[in-house]
């Protein structure tokens, strides 16, 4: 899986890879809040990734240490929530999480479904040493 | 030296969305109805707006952001229809974001009607990434298959319409209509399907229809 990222190491400017140019986007937040906080170095970063977010937690993963290098957060570690997608029968009320993706409520029968979570995309917390 | 735990909670791509929302406000008090078309390459996105460009051109104005890996090949080919069209050149980047199409925002004549970004040719990352659009399409050709919206979900999920392309070729192909819309109406029910050849100019004039009402809906709002 993604063994390019290993035989040719990415550049930081470039990003070839989806889940490279959101790891590039959540290094911004962390810099920032470095910077905010005067910190050495950051020690962990939590993210909440839905599973319709689109995005691979194994990738993020990949990507996230191949980025760190060099910078505040080469000793982090990146924790990520897989979150589940949860919907809201508009008609019925009824809460559902969902594995796969399904067309009607299984309680009522209604199309019209709402999706609560399961979308997000999240930087949830950083640790720092300061 | 100690240990500091703070508590964030704010979206990776929260940058994106607000460059995007602010697009969104100044072209809509401009009256300009925006459409980000996504596709995988070759799916028939140029030649599709080369087929709108020709039929818009006597009553409405349009532009087009063209965005690639390399080249100004599409925006030469927009050009060519008499439209104004900015080719933004990613250098290996697999998707436009917001800040990309900021910059030639100044560029933008105020009196079209339409403005679409033909995104980078992708079924993935474009989907993650709002350029401030009233509508998203996502385009399938037929040989590319009618499976392809439950393997590629999240640029299905986040569309409002799907082109169905290349339906001059559906004779010598497996490709099912019937079939490539179920398997998108189940996962975003609300999409509206359109089947279309650039070819033949089948669906071409349904498509306006639906961006006119979509144009008139929006200043209606304004």
């Amino acid at each position: 899986m993604n063994s390019w990222i290993f035989s040719s190491p990415p550049s930081k400017k470039c990003a070839a890879m989806h889940e490279l140019s959101i790891v590039a986007s959540l290094f911004e937040i962390l810099e920032d809040k470095a910077k905010e906080q005067k910190a050495k170095k950051i020690i962990l970063v939590k993210l909440k990734v839905g599973k319709l977010s689109g995005l691979v937690s194994d990738c993020l993963q990949t990507a996230f240490d191949a980025y760190k290098k060099e910078t505040l957060a080469e000793d982090s570690k990146l924790e990520i929530e897989d979150i589940p997608v949860k919907v809201r029968c508009q008609k019925c009320q009824a809460e559902i999480v969902i594995d796969d993706f399904i067309l009607a409520c299984p309680k009522c029968g209604s199309e019209e479904l709402r999706i609560l979570e399961g979308t997000e995309l999240l930087l949830e917390k950083i640790e720092m040493e300061i | 030296m100690g240990k500091k735990e703070i508590l964030v909670l704010e979206e990776i791509l929260g940058s994106n969305k607000k460059v995007a929302s602010e697009i969104r406000k100044k072209l809509e008090e401009k009256g300009i109805l925006t459409i980000n078309l996504l596709s995988s390459p070759g799916s028939g996105k140029t030649t599709l707006l080369e087929r709108i460009a020709e039929r818009l051109n006597q009553k409405y104005k349009m532009a087009v952001i063209e965005g690639d890996i390399e080249t100004e090949r599409d925006a030469e080919r927009i050009r060519a229809k008499g439209v104004p069209a900015w080719q933004i050149i990613t250098g290996g980047a697999c998707h436009l974001e917001a800040k990309m199409v900021a910059k030639i925002f100044s560029k933008i004549p105020p009196d079209i009607n339409f403005l679409f970004i033909e995104n980078v040719g992708n079924l993935v990352c474009p989907a993650s990434y709002d350029l401030g659009e009233n509508l998203r399409c996502v385009l399938l050709s037929t040989p590319e298959g009618d499976d392809k919206s439950k393997k590629y979900p999240k640029a299905f999920i986040t569309s409002d319409c799907l082109i169905i392309t290349k339906a001059d070729l559906l004779p010598f192909l497996s490709f099912s209509i019937a079939r490539a819309k179920k398997e998108a109406l189940e996962i975003n029910p609300r999409l509206k399907i359109f089947v279309t050849s650039a070819l033949s100019g089948e669906g071409v004039d349904e498509l306006l229809d639906f961006f006119l009402s979509s144009l008139q809906k929006m200043r209606s709002h304004a």
